[in-house]
């Protein structure tokens, strides 16, 4: 008996965000009288960072410091609708309407503070350090707090914005079937090593290289930190993950999540991340984020890999020792195209 | 059922409480005691989320009885930080993006906590063993295991 090892290659188009039902985000922007922003959504933050990068896209565009923006992101009942964290659209779809509320809420803060300093709003910018100043004139400058506290407290102004972001619903053409179902794609390719004993069925994956264009990374070590967390949950699907098979029926099936398999910190392999940025148009930022992207193009980069290493081409996920065994005498006897040790 | 006296040093602090028979050690902390730090996760010891330290050994709150916790002392993610004061780990883990949606952190946080009680110069396998009680559905573990491993280089250069 031998372990074989195989290659497996997938690449992948990636949709991000659909708008087959319109698929709107909103939000909102508003100052508090001290001059910090809160930027309120419903969106959710999973863990993948959506909190994180509404906040430097809201930052940005209001031109104040990032420690100076909160994302309340807390209750659906009294946040803006959003239609949710799914289909990889939360940078995309949220950080556009972040962008649309933050920069009515600026516009109102740009003409409190030209009331203040009795100039033309159009003749001020913002240092990205808590101040507005007249351009070419430093020393004429106000505080966004100061500013923030003459809208509240003197002018009776609110500094807020509303967004949204709304993709028309793409309805299918009648005759050619044409459709727009998406505003932008992400992409990558993966390179993954695996070796398959052909006595046990098992495989071990041994290292994996991948390139994932982003557009803009927002946040680089928080697209990197996704990417390498995705891709083990891929990598999980296409070897662990499943309610079936159970043996000999239904009845011994799983009961609950411990029976859902997935990989533990021993299985950690080397995994080499390239990130290419080309920033979308339409996208925050340029900014179209990973999403579930970063899972996807692991499932085909192991089955491919297992027909490298044993000839087995397994279509049904997961890839368990069984599948691979069944496979391997149906063929009558594994079918390496790479390396192959005894053991 | 029968209520019982229970008193045990948690996070050096003397604790009296009153648990029910069978009670497990999760319940008593989160709902007697009130420190929602060890997480409920699977209640069956196979995520290790309710991870807490018995006597400088890493446990599972979840199937612990908390009458056999009479006189011991158990540490939680509450008690990690002096204050304002991140403890090493928890800064490593910050700096490192050790965490996404942070369910089993606190378990992974007091896993680890217990591997450099014991072990402060642990190798890439040590700290993998330490945490494969653990389970991690975001991160792929790999900055979770380099977190620990950078916490406890700067814990030793503390120490020395």
């Amino acid at each position: 008996m031998a372990v074989h090892k195989g290659r497996g290659f997938s690449c992948i188009n990636y949709p991000i965000g659909m708008n087959l039902g319109g698929d709107p985000s909103q939000a909102l922007v508003h100052s508090t009288p001290d001059g910090k922003f809160m930027v309120t959504l419903s969106a959710i933050d999973l863990g993948q960072g959506m909190k994180q990068v509404s906040r430097q896209i809201a930052a940005e565009t209001l031109g104040v410091p990032i420690e100076d923006v909160y994302v309340d992101t807390a209750d659906s009942d009294t946040g803006p609708h959003d239609m949710g964290s799914f289909a990889s659209r939360g940078t995309h779809r949220v950080g556009n309407a972040v962008i649309q509320a933050a920069r009515e809420a600026r516009s109102v803060m740009l003409d409190a503070a030209a009331e203040e300093l009795e100039v033309s709003a159009a003749d001020l910018e913002t240092d990205g350090k808590g101040n507005i100043h007249v351009k070419g004139a430093p020393s004429r400058t106000i505080a966004v707090a100061d500013t923030a506290i003459a809208a509240q407290f003197r002018q009776g102004r609110t500094i807020s914005g509303r967004g949204i972001f709304l993709i028309p619903m793409s309805d299918v053409d009648p005759d050619t079937g044409e459709m727009t179902p998406v505003s932008c794609f992400a992409h990558a390719a993966v390179v993954l090593d695996l070796q398959v004993d052909d006595e046990t069925g098992e495989v071990e994956v041994l290292e994996v290289n991948s390139a994932y264009e982003v557009g803009r990374a927002l946040n680089p070590k928080m697209v990197e930190q996704q990417l390498i967390g995705g891709a083990w949950m891929g990598i999980s699907h296409a070897l662990f993950e499943t309610t079936e098979p159970h043996y000999p029926n239904r009845d011994y099936g799983a009961t609950d999540f411990n029976h859902y398999l997935m990989p533990g910190p021993g299985q950690v392999v080397p995994h080499h991340i390239a990130v290419l940025e080309r920033p979308a148009e339409d996208a925050p930022y340029g900014g179209k984020g990973p999403g579930e992207m970063c899972a996807n193009p692991l499932l085909p980069a192991v089955t491919n890999a297992v027909y490298n290493a044993v000839g087995v081409r397994i279509d049904a996920l997961p890839v368990t020792p069984e599948k691979i065994l069944r496979g391997i005498k149906a063929n009558g006897g594994a079918r390496p195209q790479g390396q192959s040790w005894e053991v | 059922m029968a209520k019982m006296p229970l008193q045990f040093s948690l996070n050096g602090r003397d604790t009296a409480i009153f648990v029910n028979g069978g009670e497990n050690m999760l319940e008593t902390l989160r709902r007697g005691v009130g420190d929602m730090s060890p997480k409920y996760g699977c209640a069956q010891g196979t995520c290790g989320s309710c991870t807490v330290i018995v006597d400088g050994q890493p446990q599972l709150s979840c199937l612990t009885l908390s009458q056999t916790m009479e006189g011991r002392s158990v540490e939680t993610v509450s008690g990690l930080s002096d204050g304002p004061q991140l403890h090493a780990l928890q800064q490593a883990f910050m700096d490192g993006f050790a965490a996404q949606c942070g369910y089993c952190t606190g378990g992974m946080l007091m896993a680890a906590k217990a591997l450099l009680m014991n072990n402060p110069n642990p190798s890439r396998d040590d700290v993998v063993e330490a945490i494969s009680g653990n389970v991690c559905r975001c991160t792929g573990y790999e900055p979770i295991i380099d977190a620990i491993l950078d916490a406890a280089t700067k814990m030793r250069g503390r120490a020395m």
